[in-house]
Order: C-alpha cells, then sequence, then structure tokens
C-alpha cells in the first residue's frame, strides 16, 4: 500500500501526459456548429448584393418550399470550388439561395461570372449581422431550411459531390 | 559582404511581396469596430462583454484581442446593442443561443461545466493535504 502512494504522483503526471499527447495527436474538431439549428431563421432583409440577383428577405424562405441558404463570399476559395456543387444540385430541383457575407458588387459579379451562379436571389450582409445571428463561423456554410423558415441542418464547410445525395435527402426529409 | 546583402534584398523583397492568398474580405471594418462609443459608461460594459466573448475564428482569444472580420463584426454588434441600452447579460444570453456556452470564457455553473469550477477547488484541497502530510512527517 505505501508503495503505490509512492508511485501515484508519477502514475498521474502519466494520465495527464497522455491526456496532452492524445490533444496533440487528435486534436479536438474546430467546427463549432451552430445551436441554432432547429430554430427559424432569423428576421431580416438583406439587399441584392449581385447585379445579376435579387436580394434576400426572411419572408423568401417560409414560403412553403424547403430550400438551401449558402452563405459564401466571393473572397472564399473554397466557395469557388464549392460552385459547382450547388448548380449540380439546382439541376436536381434544388432551390439554393445565397447570402453573400462582406462582399462588393462587382467583386462578387466577377465571382459569379467567373465560377457560375446557382443562386435564385443574393442578399449582401456587409456586417455579418446575419451570420451571427444564424451561429455561423465562417464561410461557405449551407443551412437545409424547411417550408415554414426553420433551420433543419448545418453543413459547415465546403459541399462536395459526396454530399449532394444526403443534402437532397435532408431536403425531401423537410418538406 | 555585398553577396549576403543582395541575399538579404531578395529576402525583403519576397517577404514584402508575399501578401497572403486572397482569404479575406476587403470590406471596410463595420463602425463600431475599432472605435469605441462616446458614452465612457456604455464603453466600459461593452469592453468587459467583448473580453470574456471567445472569437469564433481564432478560438483561444476573445473578440476583443483578435483581429479576424468576424471578431470586428461582432463588436461592432455588441457596441450598437449597448448603446440602443440592450443589457450585457441579455447580449450574451443571445450568442449563446446561437454558439453554446463555449462562446463565452465566463461559462455558467451548471452541470456539464462543474468541473471546471469545482475541478480547481479538489486541486488546491489535494494539495494542501500533501503539504499538511509532509510538513508532519519532517516535523516527527
Amino acid at each position: 500500500m505505501k508503495s503505490f502512494w509512492r508511485w501515484l504522483p508519477l502514475i498521474l503526471f502519466g494520465l495527464l501526459a497522455g491526456l496532452v499527447t492524445r490533444a496533440l495527436i487528435f486534436p479536438t474538431p474546430r467546427d463549432i456548429p451552430s445551436k441554432w439549428v432547429g430554430h427559424p431563421m432569423p428576421g431580416f432583409d438583406l439587399p441584392a448584393a449581385a447585379a445579376s440577383r435579387p436580394g434576400l428577405a426572411i419572408r423568401d424562405l417560409a414560403n412553403g418550399k424547403p430550400k438551401l441558404v449558402n452563405i459564401f463570399a466571393s473572397w472564399c476559395i473554397p466557395c469557388a470550388a464549392e460552385a459547382p456543387v450547388l448548380r449540380r444540385m439546382t439541376l436536381e430541383g434544388v432551390e439554393v439561395d445565397g447570402i453573400a457575407l462582406r462582399d462588393q458588387r462587382a467583386d462578387l459579379d466577377r465571382f459569379l461570372a467567373r465560377y457560375g451562379n446557382p443562386y435564385r436571389a443574393i442578399g449582401g450582409d456587409v456586417s455579418s449581422s446575419v451570420a451571427i445571428a444564424l451561429g455561423s463561423t465562417g464561410v461557405p456554410e449551407t443551412y437545409v431550411v424547411d417550408g415554414k423558415g426553420i433551420i433543419r441542418k448545418q453543413y459547415i464547410g465546403q459541399l462536395t459531390d459526396a454530399d449532394v445525395p444526403a443534402v437532397i435527402e435532408a431536403l425531401r426529409a423537410s418538406q | 559582404m555585398s553577396e549576403r546583402r543582395h541575399t538579404s534584398v531578395a529576402l525583403i523583397l519576397t517577404l514584402a511581396l508575399a501578401s497572403p492568398l486572397l482569404a479575406d474580405s476587403h470590406m471596410a471594418a463595420a463602425p463600431y469596430a475599432y472605435t469605441a462609443l462616446p458614452d465612457t459608461k456604455q464603453e466600459a460594459e461593452a469592453r468587459d462583454l467583448m473580453g470574456e466573448i471567445r472569437c469564433v475564428v481564432c478560438q483561444g482569444q476573445s473578440i476583443i484581442d483578435s483581429n479576424a472580420d468576424l471578431a470586428a463584426d461582432m463588436r461592432s454588434m455588441i457596441r450598437q446593442r449597448i448603446q440602443k441600452g440592450e443589457q450585457p447579460a441579455a447580449i450574451r444570453a443571445w450568442l449563446i443561443a446561437r454558439y453554446g456556452k463555449w462562446v463565452s470564457y465566463d461559462p455558467p455553473l451548471a452541470f456539464d461545466t462543474a468541473p471546471l469550477w469545482l475541478l480547481p477547488l479538489a486541486l488546491l484541497g489535494l494539495g494542501i493535504w500533501l503539504l499538511a502530510g509532509r510538513l508532519k512527517w519532517r516535523r516527527s
């Protein structure tokens, strides 16, 4: 028993060192999922961010049809890679609405001309107010919004071709 | 010597030209991102709150220390809401509802945060107990 107490500090140190090593090798995921999933989309009315599309307001979202709301920006590189994936989903009948984060019209028009424009409407969120109200941590992020304007699911980061069936299924489930 | 100077000139040029890849907004900062509120009492309230809200981009910093665009926009939002007379506690609760308790550096005492509050006390107790035992052993 006495020898156990003698070794206890070393054992505790070993446990602590193990914890630290594990955290170094497998860092905790940096993604912070929004706690706002399951709640209604925040009330907002964003002006048109691009020349070729109307702006986006909350009344466009609660219109009976489930849709995707994609937060993106012309200055975001993964967003450029994501554009063709969103395009492919629109070809399957999915409605994609955009929120352009801290973007300027000329930059955004150039981005849409270059990488394609899958959006029905694009609202400009110049001060990240809607992004913060959604619990968003960056771009791109995609929200599945049901016909009543309730957020059903959040995808953090770039959607790829592999995500398409799951996203379409999530939209169908929100019907 | 001159070769060395050439190398350092080349190094300085490379550093000067190495702008980070296009990965940040060119948008000007929000009105109260870097500007204090005119009312010093309100500004003090805002600073207290901003110091305990974690930046969601650079996750080790508070939004008052962070240069991230999103942190700047959060500072502006907090200052504007305090200017309109909103209570800091209400703004904090609003942010926690969206980002979770994680977003606050002053997490409320609850079942899942209890270790944060109780473990330091337990460790302190353990330390005192060990020290007391050791001192007694020395005396005897």
